[in-house]
């Protein structure tokens, strides 16, 4: 699927300062209704993902991370079983999970000695049930399971969409004949980055010879592309002496322009 | 010095004796056997009184040449601006300009005094423009000009050489006697046509216009003009103790003073003699009319003016030419070219008149009057050289066969012109410059296995990257205008450097950049932004005929519009100067060491490489075509070879460069006597040494020059390089174009290194004297002469198309061609293209060497009969199939062992237990059980090459190669093969093992360890399934969705309809059922949610959609849904459930918040955990207890604990009436409930 410029930013458009909720999501939906879902998602979680990276400093000052937990308190204590921290991060712009987060981070601290490990934190975001006290259990899993745009959940179903893409990639390799290197198979012979496939043999798609082939289940606007490039392919170009144009990264969905302007030397495709 | 072109031009001596006597100086042989049979005795007299002054002859005619042609302005390449020191203009001191323009070189030696009087003996001035310093021959020669002028010139001498002119007058005062001071009226050659105060002085060929890219050269050495000069003072000569010499003081004083009585002498001639009256009108040129315009003379054999003299010079000069005399062959083309395409002559008259100086002998009479001249003294010259012309490439033969001056004066050459360019095949073709290609990732060798810790893996990891993102940043922005490659990039090289910590991760990078140099460099132009290349797609649909078109367009247009000139300053051209500039920026002393040992490393590799060498008598077809691939390779090995000899020495004689001027003195000698003890960074001089002995010159000399060419001044004063120098000199003097004999250099080899010593010679850092040295005692480096029968030398390796590589300079000629076709003023610098070469990539396979003993004798023979290709072919068959035998070993012997090893290592750790002892210990025993098993290895690989090789040489030989030869190589190929695997594998079959094995067992290690129960069996989708369950993702997020709806907080109208939570747990298990997409992470959180989700089933949670009535879920339906939840975790999860969760403080605590709370469900649940062997009831009651421990609500508490009694009261063993307990359930939970 392929957005124009104008269709894209006009979907960015209405994701200003929007909280990353269900609700949002579902207005999203209805008012793009020709849009599928993931794209307004992965679109929705990128926009949204930029505008965190923007702001991400201002909360993670310590009267900012005061001043929440101050306010998460007496919101408890007035009423424990609403969702105090959600709105709270709702109210501030800032990502639910990401809140639950830095309120467990601060509510730790002053609970144990020691600061507590990144690691405790990930795992007692993961599974609630191990935080130390209910109400704020609950708050953070109120928090996650409403995030669409962060935390476990989120990061498992990207996760999990990446994997299925890559593995629907390989089944049309495998269904047009076409020998390769995976990613694993790679990496047992030493490789430091690779893309999920090299083509044994290339293949030309539509006049550009292809020699590996990197699969992006995500909407690629300008900035991922720009991020892409610069982490990863670049990378696997650096190592895999592939001349002139010759590589191919696959994308669920892309903005027009943005994937134009990539440099010859790597093709962006869009959709399998 | 003159006087011997004097005696020349009054045919007192022969050309041929005057050469003799020339090469036997600069050859150096005993100075006393002047006198030869074939000698005539009054030639020999008349010569061996100016024995001394021999070696300053060549060095005269050559700037006497440039000084006669000063008033023509060809159309060459601008002159750069020079230095128009006040002195340079001032009459009277001809060399000054000339001198200006070499700046460098002239501050080695004292100024020479600014003497301004027009008075000073032109000969003598010519003289002394030379060296300052030397003193002896200086003295030498104003004496013999002295006698010269005195005796001789007014007489015969004088008529003879001027035969149009009136033979009762002295020569001075019927010819145009030239100013050599005016300015104006001897303007730079090569200069753009002078407007009226343009001109700037100067006397030589000055065509190089300053390259950016020398930012290391010193500022003001241009190669303008050639190092053409005089005996170095600092060589004791025998000159000293001839007769000339006595009793005269040496040193600069000497000088001085020799300059003051000339200066008098020639004043006190000016006096004499009156300002010379107008030209012969016949003489001289028409010109003062047209001097301002463009247009050109047209040259006209019969208005040559004095053929005998001129026919005279042109032979002396010739024959100094092919004795390999002058220092720069192609300069010298370059200037006979300059003199064949002038436009027109500027006389003195007009614009000077007054200043005419009196000129008395006979040389003093312009040798070029004319137009006519010059090109009648051009294409005099040329014809001695035709051979040197026709080897040429295409193109400048065709300009030159379509000269039609050449044609015009003489159509004997202009045919054999044609006809060597009709047959010329020597098509120099401009080559698409390779796209920057990344050196690909090495497996062998940037394996993590070769890196120190993981650290500096990763370092490298990331540097690699950085070093590429550099490297394309340079691409990308190189040519912008403003763009600084220090600004840009410098701080991020250096950051990058600075993360370098290890010694073998600079190794590693070192490895990567010269790696990625060759890549990038090895033709001149490399990757200069390809228009082209940019979109190929488009071009693709122009077919073939027209984007041949289009490439010649684009080469037409790309082409680098100059490549500076005939005698160019080292540069780094195209993507040579990224390297050049990163090495600067890097400015890191560790890398360049590195740098410097590998490249020390890879050049004495590659100069070792055993290159196939030619076998005269081959000269069937076939030959013809197996010279074609050996040629390339040659060609790759070379400009391999100079690429990285060019950065070896750049970087070597780095920190010696510098702007400064030379040191000189007593700082000079310390500085000797400092560097002197530094050894080289190669041992270049007996690499040298070797490569003469061994005949392969053609291989070594090309680097070893572009080494050579980055050294600063001190380099050539050390007695190390000294002895280089010599040696190449005397080489250069050996490498005589017209003796060619059977077993000696090619032509073509010969030219190249004519043109690269010739070029090297120019380099300003080496001392312009060292040419014209007189060999001392050097008998040390004699070459040896009993060399291999046929050395690399010998075969004919190089091309026209590598020769204009190695030298794009060459090009010049054409270029001058071009532009007199052309007729373009000069200006723009014209347009013709410097040479690039083809795409050279991957040096071939280094054949093996063979053993002694009688087979491999046996073996040699029977190459030796058959022509090279079978060699060739055999060689590398035995060398692919060795390969390959290691490879098959490694992939069936070795993989096998590790198998065993693998299960060897399961029965361990099964009798050892979870332990499994040391790892190391485990390694050691499982190797001493392994290791012995590589002796197989041996027998396997000689099988395997056995059973490979002769296919494949039967395959690559000709189907008619008689039977017993096709059996003699394949048994030759199946021996080399067997030994070039066997020697591998006898030395690393077990170190091989060990690695694997030592990888497999920490491989089988770390899967033991962490977590064994997601390695655990996993099943896969069954046959049928077509894999169109829903995707996990959905999954994840649709019960995401339901999680967040039941968490709240949520809209009035928001709920989930149970027939859609019954879909989706279907759907739920079609996914569990397809194991397609399923990824582990994504198992573990659909477990996990899904364990969310019956927790809020049981606290009748979910809001169901539908009319408010309705809005909890219905008990059955809630069970209903808890059972496909149950047997989903009984049968479907492969991965662990985290049950226990449902009994967490959190998701009990769900219940708290409902009222009025209802257990049974609970209850049901763990009931049925129970039942289906999901949870223990140990387990269950554990965590039941737990529960307890945390904070409730008073009756919260009490319920709970009732529940937990009810739970452990139940009988153990579930009846088979449960269902009907169940239904009896929901009263007793209700009544708990509301009790």
């Amino acid at each position: 699927m392929i957005l124009t410029k104008a269709q894209y930013e006009e979907i960015a458009q209405c994701l200003v300062s929007v909280p990353p909720t269900r609700q949002s999501l579902r207005k999203l939906k209805q008012r793009f209704p020709s849009q599928s879902q993931a794209t307004l998602l992965s679109i929705f979680s990128q926009e949204y993902q930029k505008h965190i990276k923007r702001t991400h400093a201002k909360h993670h000052t310590s009267e900012a991370i005061e001043s929440y937990y101050q306010r998460y308190l007496n919101g408890v204590v007035k009423n424990g079983a609403a969702p105090v921290l959600l709105d709270l991060a709702n109210e501030v712009d800032y990502a639910p999970s990401l809140m639950a987060r830095l309120i467990l981070e601060r509510f730790l601290q002053e609970h144990e000695e020691t600061a507590p490990s990144k690691s405790v934190i990930n795992s007692m975001l993961r599974d609630p049930s191990q935080i130390p006290d209910g109400v704020l259990a609950n708050q953070v899993y109120q928090c996650i399971v409403n995030d669409c745009c962060y935390g476990p959940l989120v990061d498992c179903i990207k996760h999990a969409i990446g994997h299925e893409h890559e593995v629907l990639l390989r089944d049309l390799l495998l269904e047009k004949n076409l020998s390769f290197l995976d990613e694993d198979q790679l990496r047992a012979k030493g490789y430091d980055k690779t893309p999920d496939f090299i083509l044994q043999v290339p293949v030309a798609v539509e006049g550009h010879i292809i020699h590996w082939i990197e699969s992006k289940a995500s909407f690629g606007d300008e900035c991922s592309h720009h991020a892409y490039l610069h982490d990863q392919f670049w990378s696997y170009w650096n190592r895999l002496r592939t001349p002139g144009r010759s590589s191919c990264s696959v994308f669920k969905s892309s903005l027009a322009s943005s994937w134009k302007k990539s440099p010859p030397k790597i093709i962006i495709r869009i959709g399998l | 010095m003159a006087a011997v072109l004097e005696s020349l031009l009054r045919e007192e001596v022969s050309v041929a004796a005057v050469v003799r006597w020339i090469a036997r100086s600069t050859r150096g042989s005993e100075v006393t056997a002047l006198t030869r049979p074939q000698d005539n005795p009054g030639e020999a007299a008349a010569l061996s009184s100016l024995r001394p002054l021999r070696k300053e002859f060549v060095p005269f005619l050559l700037n006497f040449l440039r000084e006669q042609s000063s008033r023509v302005l060809p159309q060459g390449p601008p002159t750069p601006a020079k230095a128009p020191g006040a002195s340079a203009a001032l009459p009277g001191r001809p060399g000054g300009p000339s001198r200006g323009s070499r700046g460098a070189r002239s501050q080695l030696f004292p100024p020479t005094e600014a003497a301004s009087t027009a008075a000073e003996a032109p000969l003598a001035r010519r003289g002394g423009r030379r060296r300052g310093p030397g003193p002896a021959r200086e003295r030498g020669g104003r004496g013999l000009e002295e006698g010269v002028s005195g005796e001789n010139l007014p007489g015969a001498g004088g008529r003879r050489l001027r035969g149009s002119g009136s033979p009762s007058r002295p020569s001075l005062t019927l010819s145009d006697p030239p100013n050599l001071s005016n300015l104006e009226e001897f303007p730079p050659v090569g200069s753009v046509p002078p407007g009226p105060a343009g001109t700037k002085p100067s006397r030589r060929i000055n065509p190089t216009p300053v390259s950016e890219e020398r930012s290391l050269s010193k500022p003001k050495t241009c190669f303008t003009s050639p190092p053409i000069s005089c005996v170095p003072s600092s060589q004791p000569s025998a000159l000293d103790t001839s007769p000339w010499g006595l009793g005269l003081p040496p040193g600069c004083r000497s000088l001085q003073e020799e300059r003051e009585m000339l200066r008098k002498e020639r004043s006190k001639q000016l006096q004499q003699s009156p300002t010379p009256t107008c030209p012969t009108p016949e003489l001289g040129s028409p010109l003062p009319s047209r001097a301002g315009s463009l247009t050109d003379e047209p040259a006209d054999p019969a208005r040559v003016s004095s053929r005998q003299r001129l026919e005279l010079v042109a032979l002396v000069y010739s024959s100094c030419i092919a004795e390999n005399l002058v220092p720069n062959l192609f300069l010298e083309l370059f200037f006979v070219f300059q003199l064949l395409t002038a436009r027109r002559m500027v006389t003195a008259k007009d614009s000077d008149p007054e200043l005419s100086p009196g000129v008395l002998d006979s040389l003093e009479s312009p040798l070029f009057q004319s137009i006519h001249d010059c090109v009648f003294f051009a294409v005099q010259v040329l014809e001695c050289h035709f051979q040197v012309l026709s080897n040429l490439d295409k193109g400048t033969l065709k300009l030159l066969a379509e000269n039609e001056r050449l044609l015009c004066f003489s159509p004997a050459l202009q045919g054999r012109l044609r006809a060597a360019y009709e047959g010329s095949v020597a098509k120099v073709s401009l080559a698409m410059p390779p796209s920057a290609q990344a050196v690909s990732f090495q497996p062998e060798t940037d394996n993590r296995a070769n890196f120190s810790s993981d650290r500096a893996f990763h370092t490298f990891k990331k540097q690699r990257d950085v070093f590429y993102e550099v490297l394309r940043e340079w691409e990308d922005h190189h040519e912008e205008p403003g763009w600084d490659f220090e600004k840009g990039l410098g701080s991020r090289i250096r950051a990058m450097m600075g993360q370098l910590s290890a010694a073998c991760s600079h190794s590693h990078f070192v490895r990567l950049f010269q790696k990625q140099l060759l890549q990038m460099c090895q033709s001149p132009g490399g990757a200069g932004g390809t228009v082209l290349g940019e979109a190929p797609d488009v071009l693709s649909m122009l077919g073939a005929d027209k984007l041949g078109r289009l490439w010649r367009l684009q080469e037409r247009l790309m082409a680098p519009q100059s490549s500076g000139g005939p005698c160019p300053p080292p540069t780094f051209p195209g993507c040579q100067g990224f390297f050049r500039d990163f090495i600067l920026s890097a400015s890191s002393f560790q890398f360049n060491q590195h740098l410097m040992d590998s490249l020390s490393l890879k050049i004495r590799e590659l100069n070792g490489l055993a290159l196939p060498q030619h076998e005269p008598s081959d000269e069937d077809g076939e030959s013809d075509v197996d010279w074609q691939g050996e040629r390339r390779q040659f060609a790759v090995v070379l400009l391999s070879l100079r690429l990285l000899a060019k950065f070896l020495g750049f970087v070597a004689f780095l920190p010696y460069r510098g702007p400064e001027p030379p040191p000189t003195g007593e700082l000079q000698d310390s500085i000797l006597a400092l560097r002197s003890q530094v050894p080289p960074v190669l041992d270049v001089r007996t690499l040298l040494q070797r490569g003469l002995q061994a005949r392969r010159a053609v291989l070594t000399v090309p680097w070893l020059v572009e080494f050579l060419s980055f050294a600063d001044h001190v380099v050539p004063l050390l007695d190390y390089y000294r002895d280089i120098f010599i040696l190449l000199l005397r080489l250069h003097r050996s490498l005589v174009l017209s003796q060619e004999s059977e077993g000696k250099m090619c032509f073509l080899n010969k030219l190249l290194l004519l043109a690269v010593l010739g070029w090297l010679f120019q380099i300003p850092t080496v001392p312009e004297d060292l040419f014209f040295l007189e060999e001392g005692p050097s008998d040390a480096f004699e070459v040896d002469t009993v060399a291999p029968e046929h050395g690399l030398d010998a075969a004919p390796v190089v091309d026209q198309q590598l020769l204009y590589t190695c030298c794009p300079y060459i090009g010049e000629l054409r270029k001058l061609l071009a532009l007199w076709v052309s007729g373009s003023s000069g200006r723009s610098g014209g347009f013709m293209r410097k040479i690039t070469p083809t795409t050279t990539t991957g040096l071939g396979a280094q054949p093996s060497q063979t053993s002694q003993g009688l087979q491999a004798r046996l073996a040699q023979a029977f190459f030796h009969n058959q022509p090279p290709s079978l060699r060739r072919t055999v060689e590398f068959v035995a060398e692919r199939i060795g390969s390959n035998c290691v490879k098959h070993i490694k992939a069936t012997l070795v993989a096998d062992l590790v198998r065993q090893a693998e299960s060897l290592l399961q029965e361990q750790l099964v009798t050892q237990g979870e332990e499994g002892g040391d790892p190391a210990q485990l390694l050691e025993i499982l190797c001493s059980q392994l290791c012995p098993h590589g002796a197989q290895a041996l027998a396997l690989g000689r099988e395997f090459c056995q059973r490979k090789s002769p296919g494949a040489v039967r395959a690559l030989l000709p189907e008619e190669t008689p039977a017993a030869v096709l059996s003699s190589a394949e048994n030759i190929a199946v021996g080399l093969a067997t030994e070039k695997a066997c020697a591998w594998l006898s030395a690393n079959i077990t170190a091989l093992i060990r690695r694997e094995v030592k990888a497999a067992v920490s491989r089988t290690l770390r899967a033991q360890g962490p977590e064994p129960a997601a390695r655990g069996e996993r099943r896969g989708c069954s046959r049928a399934c077509e894999h169109h369950a829903p995707l996990p993702s959905h999954l994840i997020s649709e019960i995401k969705d339901v999680l967040s709806l039941a968490v709240g907080p949520r809209d009035p109208d928001e709920g989930v309809s149970p027939e859609h939570l019954e879909q989706l747990l279907g759907q739920l298990g079609q996914t569990l059922r397809c194991r397609q997409f399923l990824c582990p992470p994504a198992e573990q959180h659909l477990a996990k949610c899904s364990v969310e989700l019956a927790s809020l089933l049981v606290a009748d949670q979910i809001p169901i959609l539908g009319p408010p009535a309705q809005y909890r879920l219905e008990r059955g339906q809630a069970r209903r849904l808890l059972h496909m939840l149950l047997s989903l975790w009984k049968e479907d999860f492969q991965g662990p459930v985290p049950l226990q969760l449902l009994l967490s403080p959190r998701n009990v605590g769900l219940l708290a918040d409902t009222r009025p709370r209802e257990w049974d469900l609970l209850l049901f649940l763990l009931r049925e955990l129970v039942e289906k062997g999901l949870m223990g009831r140990m387990e269950i009651e554990a965590c039941l207890g737990s529960l307890h421990q945390a904070q409730w609500p008073g009756d919260f508490a009490e319920e709970l604990a009732t529940l937990s009694n009810l739970f452990l009261a139940e009988p153990p063993l579930p009846e088979p009436q449960l269902r009907a307990c169940e239904l009896v359930q929901p009263n007793r939970g209700t009544v708990l409930a509301q009790s």
